[in-house]
């Protein structure tokens, strides 16, 4: 019996070895290439993207409208857009994206340590992320502010009818802080229900645990228009906050800071000329002004200054689209959502939304 | 007393109890007023929660969240067209578990009648859904039944043959899994694809294969006589055990990245590996020991009697004695990082429970969180209760009972 | 055995097995230090590189965040180190509670599965079966969002009388508030207690020296009640007063609340733990002999009479050991209250984390927290050990 044991104990340590060997030496070589140097200074990040053959862009998995998780296992919403115009700028494809699911908790620390080489999850650019965390923001794609939610018959119309309420709030977010910060200006005693992920606390919110519920305003509309009674529920007027979303990148990495950079502004560049994923191979074959061209790339090595082939903005146009079609595909008039542009209009149209030249 | 002991081939097996429905009755729920009371009670207890069971699973439960999505929870994001891989690792499974269990059990009961209908009634399911995958539900139970029909033809072989497969299995799994190559036969497919109820038993397997070498070592370690040898073990294994496995999840995630050198980045689902087995070691080693204690200092001694050197007396004596007798804690330490393994749904890896968070995400299945929950709460049951029915089959097979 | 062949040629130093573990001994050591060395090491320059160098100072910043649940007073004005005491103080909070619930129903739980009625020893097991093969975590989850957060909405709160409502922004339940005399009357209840004792331990003694042991527990109960009651009757006004919950605005206010966070980890950690612990007591009791049992039925001792003076003074000593290792389980596992929504030690860490950006360090200290509430626990069990073991025969 024992020898039946010992032999038995014998093959389960060499097959735990052969395990070991196929799990950690194998995808040595995989990850060594492509990671490797994915913090060092010497070497950029572009370099190692292009080595990986993909970019790990650290996204959202529940909101939508901005970034979720679909039914066949995909991702689709704004920000995951911005991933795939990265990924189209570098590889001329739009589909060469890992996207990895992060809590707003993880989302630093993951960027950070290297895990991710984006982040664009509607994440806020502020003084202390800038600093501190050793984050560095591309332009902000979609400017929000916070706002608050509650029911309609509940009488609330103003911050200080919310006295005494329950408000429910995601944890690690600026949204908690705002809060916090507000409601001890004013005075206002509320009590905060706070949950790990935004889905937790709609669904809170929607179950009668909260009086209200806060975040960005987009966010609010985008969970609004899924909630079975929407007409049931407002939006306040107050405006807590500031809420520049974009795409966040680590320090200490210019290039790849203008790569990000620049794709945000392509898009937005590719809004101001009219030039659209439909029209754009017309665009490209018939382009006269100067402008145009190089946005192309058919003149002035725009891409190749990137570190980026030339057609780089073509592809991110043809491949995503512009700032309009990426809006509206998302959050556009055709969707649930149909979110006003707002602040999120094109400068030429009054809004915000304002490209430095490409040239 | 009398001093005469009638022999053992006299003496009569107690009569065997036989009761009409009524006596049945009466001697187990209504043989006291009390016992009444009780039984009253508990049966419409029972009655009410039955009733109201049923009512929601036939009438008010919406199933559309777990029928849409069935194959998110079953592998996650792992790509459709690579699915032949996956049954072919559950047809190999089907084809050991009936080579198995011809050479452990030997004959079909009802457990095997049981475990074939499971999958026939997965089939109908399937079938009733439209999903065209109802056939290859089918072709398990066939897998299932030639391996058990090649065990009964080939009784001596299949014994040796089964174990030394059982082991090869777990590498096998983890290689066809992941492939290798860009392109080619079975392309490699990165970690951040494995998702569902296939993450979930991956991380489970791993953790147990590598656990439990490791947590004997630290057993050993233990009980060593170097006295150094011995306090690393004593803390490694009290430190582990004395945090959360939360923590340690955590720590692989985010702290991990900081501990090693610029530059090397080690994979999510790895990290999360390596902080289960580093939990469930601890765990083993302390259940190890409790066997190495059990062994009677009488077969240590007995052992150096006849000049067996250290080690020869702990592979060849103690510890199969010592591992024999811990099964049945072992098996439940087993089931238990089973559980655990929902964890990593925390540190954001899409495993069963979080696929099925970011399923509920979805705006199409708002406040379908009842039926969601049920449904994977039904599937870690399935398999923790198997593992622990199992688990006391191979102790009456071993006969651990018998100390 | 070996002596005179080493005494004649002596055992090369490599093969003396003396040496040979010393050396082995060392070098492991060695690995490990440099191991550790190494690890720190690159930990520490990485965090410099990155502009956050490993220090505990930024425990003492302004918070800048809410929490919802505080038994200590706290602002978003209060410091890091300040949330996270807050967060300590509910992370016992719910495993103290926690695990005086989980013993009391996994005791009723074990007792019913050795029941002779078989309706109630299945039903039983059936609880035991089910909940000791789901994972925890999924268990917490659906309890927080299939069922506390299902409870009638404030409005529409479920109600026993005026003294409970059932609602799904918390559990409001009248309590006692102390009034002006309460100062006064603490006292009475302290004598009270002080009588409560002496006449038991008097009646204890008693009963040693006469071989009958009265109802002592019973007289001492008695004994506190009259106390009391003659106290509260003495004061000018009543000591304490029924503080009742009433919808005020938008919330309950008044009585003790417990909200649907603390509610759903607190009960799911009593629910699933008290399974284990059924278990626990019930191979306790198997383990006392049968013998026991059919000597103290021969006595003529009722079934309960039977488990409490017979078979639970012996099953306590197998039961103890497993049952510490349960308690310090449900400790640990009160960090999944991050799942939640509860605002522990855990989940406020994480919360820092995120605000700071200070992983490593929260990580630490919170490994720390329940490092030593464990080891404390160990410590613990050793005497116990020690003072069992001398009892044994």
């Amino acid at each position: 019996m024992s020898r039946k044991l010992i032999v038995l104990f014998a093959v389960l340590i060499v097959s735990v070895l052969v395990i070991s060997a196929c799990a950690s030496a194998a995808p040595a070589p995989a990850e060594q290439k492509a990671s490797e140097p994915a913090q060092s200074t010497t070497q950029s990040t572009l370099d190692v993207v292009k080595a990986r053959g993909k970019l790990i862009c650290g996204s959202n998995q529940a909101v939508p409208g901005f970034g979720f998780l679909q039914t066949d296992g995909s991702f689709a919403g704004f920000d995951i857009d911005f991933c795939k115009a990265l990924s189209a700028a570098i590889f001329g494809d739009p589909s060469k994206v890992e996207y990895r699911p992060l809590s707003a908790k993880q989302r630093f620390t993951a960027l950070q340590a290297g895990e991710i080489d984006v982040l664009i999850r509607n994440t806020t650019w502020t003084l202390t992320r800038d600093t501190e965390l050793g984050a560095n923001f591309a332009p902000t794609t979609f400017y929000d502010g916070q706002g608050i939610t509650v029911r309609r018959d509940s009488g609330v119309n103003t911050l200080e009818d919310l006295a005494g309420a329950s408000i429910c709030v995601a944890s690690g977010t600026t949204t908690e802080l705002n809060l916090a910060d507000q409601m001890a200006s004013r005075g206002i005693a509320y009590t905060p229900v706070v949950f790990e992920t935004a889905d937790e606390t709609t669904s809170a919110y929607l179950d009668g645990r909260c009086d209200a519920y806060t975040t960005d305003k987009s966010g609010l509309v985008a969970r609004m228009s899924l909630f079975p009674n929407p007409q049931d529920h407002k939006i306040l007027e107050e405006t807590l906050s500031k809420e520049p979303l974009g795409p966040v990148v680590r320090q200490g990495d210019d290039q790849w800071f203008d790569v990000v950079k620049w794709t945000v502004f392509a898009t937005f560049t590719g809004e101001e000329m009219g030039i659209t994923s439909q029209n754009v191979d017309d665009a490209k074959a018939n382009a006269k002004d100067p402008n145009v061209r190089k946005l192309l790339g058919l003149e002035g090595d725009m891409g190749q200054k990137l570190g980026l082939s030339n057609d780089w903005a073509y592809n991110i146009i043809k491949m995503v689209g512009n700032y309009a079609e990426i809006y509206n595909r998302n959050l556009g008039p055709d969707t649930v959502f149909n979110l006003a542009r707002g602040l999120n209009a094109s400068w030429v149209d009054g809004g915000l939304l304002y490209a430095p030249p490409i040239r | 007393m009398t001093t005469q002991l009638s022999s053992v081939s006299e003496v009569l097996p107690p009569p065997t109890e036989r009761y009409t429905i009524l006596g049945w009755l009466h001697k187990n729920l209504f043989s006291s007023w009390f016992n009444s009371i009780l039984s009253i009670v508990a049966g419409s207890f029972v009655a009410v929660v039955l009733v109201g069971i049923i009512k929601w699973v036939f009438v008010s439960a919406q199933w559309a969240v777990v029928n849409d999505n069935i194959a998110l929870y079953m592998k996650g994001q792992y790509p459709g067209a690579q699915d032949w891989r996956l049954w072919v690792l559950i047809y190999l499974a089907a084809l050991l578990v009936g080579l198995m269990w011809s050479s452990y059990f030997h004959r079909v009961d009802v457990i095997a009648w049981v475990l074939v209908s499971i999958f026939l009634v997965l089939a109908i399911w399937l079938l009733l859904l439209g999903k065209a995958a109802w056939w290859k539900l089918l072709l398990v139970d066939g897998f299932g039944i030639v391996g058990f029909s090649l065990g009964q033809r080939f009784p001596n072989v299949s014994k040796r043959l089964t174990i030394l497969l059982l082991l090869l299995y777990m590498p096998l799994v983890l290689l066809i899994i992941r492939g290798f190559g860009t392109d080619g036969f079975i392309p490699q497919i990165g970690t951040n694809l494995w998702g569902g109820l296939l993450l979930s038993l991956l991380l489970a397997i791993i953790g147990i294969v590598f656990s439990f070498p490791i947590g004997v070592l630290l057993a050993l370690g233990r009980q060593s006589q170097m006295p150094a040898l011995k306090t690393l073990s004593i803390i490694y294994i009290e430190v582990i055990r004395g945090v959360p496995l939360i923590t340690l999840l955590f720590m692989g995630q985010l702290m991990l990245p900081f501990f090693l050198p610029a530059g090397i980045s080690i994979d999510r689902v790895i990290r999360a590996v390596v902080a289960i087995i580093m939990f469930a070691a601890a765990y083993m080693a302390e259940n190890v020991r409790g066997g190495l204690q059990s062994i009677p200092v009488g077969q240590y001694e007995a052992a150096d009697a006849i000049g067996l050197s250290g080690y020869r007396k702990m592979l060849n004596i103690i510890l199969p004695q010592a591992l024999r007798t811990v099964i049945p804690v072992l098996v439940g330490q087993f089931i238990g990082l089973f559980k655990d393994t929902s964890l990593v749904a925390l540190v954001g890896l899409l495993d069963l429970l979080g696929i099925a968070r970011g399923i509920l995400a979805n705006p199409s299945y708002i406040g379908r969180q009842l039926e969601v929950f049920v449904f994977i709460a039904l599937i870690y049951w399935i398999f923790s209760y198997a593992m622990s029915y199992a688990a006391r089959r191979l102790e009456i097979s071993l006969g651990v009972g018998e100390r | 055995m070996a002596t005179n062949t080493s005494e004649q040629s002596a055992v090369p130093i490599w093969r003396d097995e003396r040496y040979l573990e010393i050396i082995a001994q060392a070098v492991v050591v060695l690995g490990i230090v440099a191991l550790f060395w190494w690890l720190i090491h690159n930990l520490l320059t990485g965090l410099e590189s990155l502009g956050t160098p490993l220090s505990f100072r930024f425990l003492g910043q302004t918070s800048q965040f809410d929490i919802g649940e505080t038994s200590l007073e706290y602002s978003r004005n209060s410091s890091y180190s300040r949330a996270l005491l807050v967060g300590l103080v509910n992370t016992l909070r719910v495993s103290l509670i926690g695990i005086v619930f989980a013993t009391l129903l996994g005791l009723i739980v074990g007792v019913a599965r050795l029941s002779s009625n078989w309706l109630v020893s299945r039903l039983a097991a059936v609880y035991v079966e089910l909940l000791r093969n789901i994972p925890l975590l999924v268990f917490l989850i659906f309890l927080s969002s299939t069922v506390f957060h299902k409870l009638p909405k404030v409005q529409e709160a479920a109600h026993l009388g005026n003294w409970a409502f059932l609602t799904n922004r918390g559990i409001y339940i009248a309590w006692f508030d102390p009034a002006a005399s309460y100062t006064v009357y603490r006292w009475v209840l302290m004598v009270a207690a002080l009588a409560a004792v002496v006449v038991a331990a008097l009646l204890i003694r008693k009963g040693k020296r006469t071989g009958r042991m009265p109802l002592y527990w019973l007289w001492a109960f008695v004994i506190f009640v009259v106390v009391t009651g003659l106290g509260w009757f003495l004061m000018p006004t009543p000591p304490l007063t029924v503080n009742i919950p009433s919808l005020q605005g938008r919330n309950f206010r008044g009585g003790i609340s417990l909200t649907p966070e603390f509610m759903a980890i607190f009960s799911g950690l009593v629910i699933y733990t008290a399974a284990f612990i059924a278990e626990v007591v019930r191979a306790g009791i198997q383990a006392v002999s049968k013998g026991q049992r059919e000597a103290a039925s021969a006595l003529g001792l009722s079934g309960f009479m039977t488990l409490r003076l017979i078979i639970f003074p012996q099953a306590l000593r197998v039961i103890i050991p497993p049952l510490t290792s349960q308690y310090l389980n449900l400790t640990k596992n009160s960090s999944l209250a991050v799942a939640v929504g509860y605002p522990d030690l855990f989940s406020v860490g994480g919360t820092i984390v995120n605000q700071s950006g200070r992983a490593v360090e929260v990580i630490l200290i919170t490994m720390a927290v329940y490092l030593s509430f464990s080891l404390l626990t160990s410590l613990f069990m050793n005497w116990y050990n020690r003072r069992t073991q001398l009892v044994e025969r």
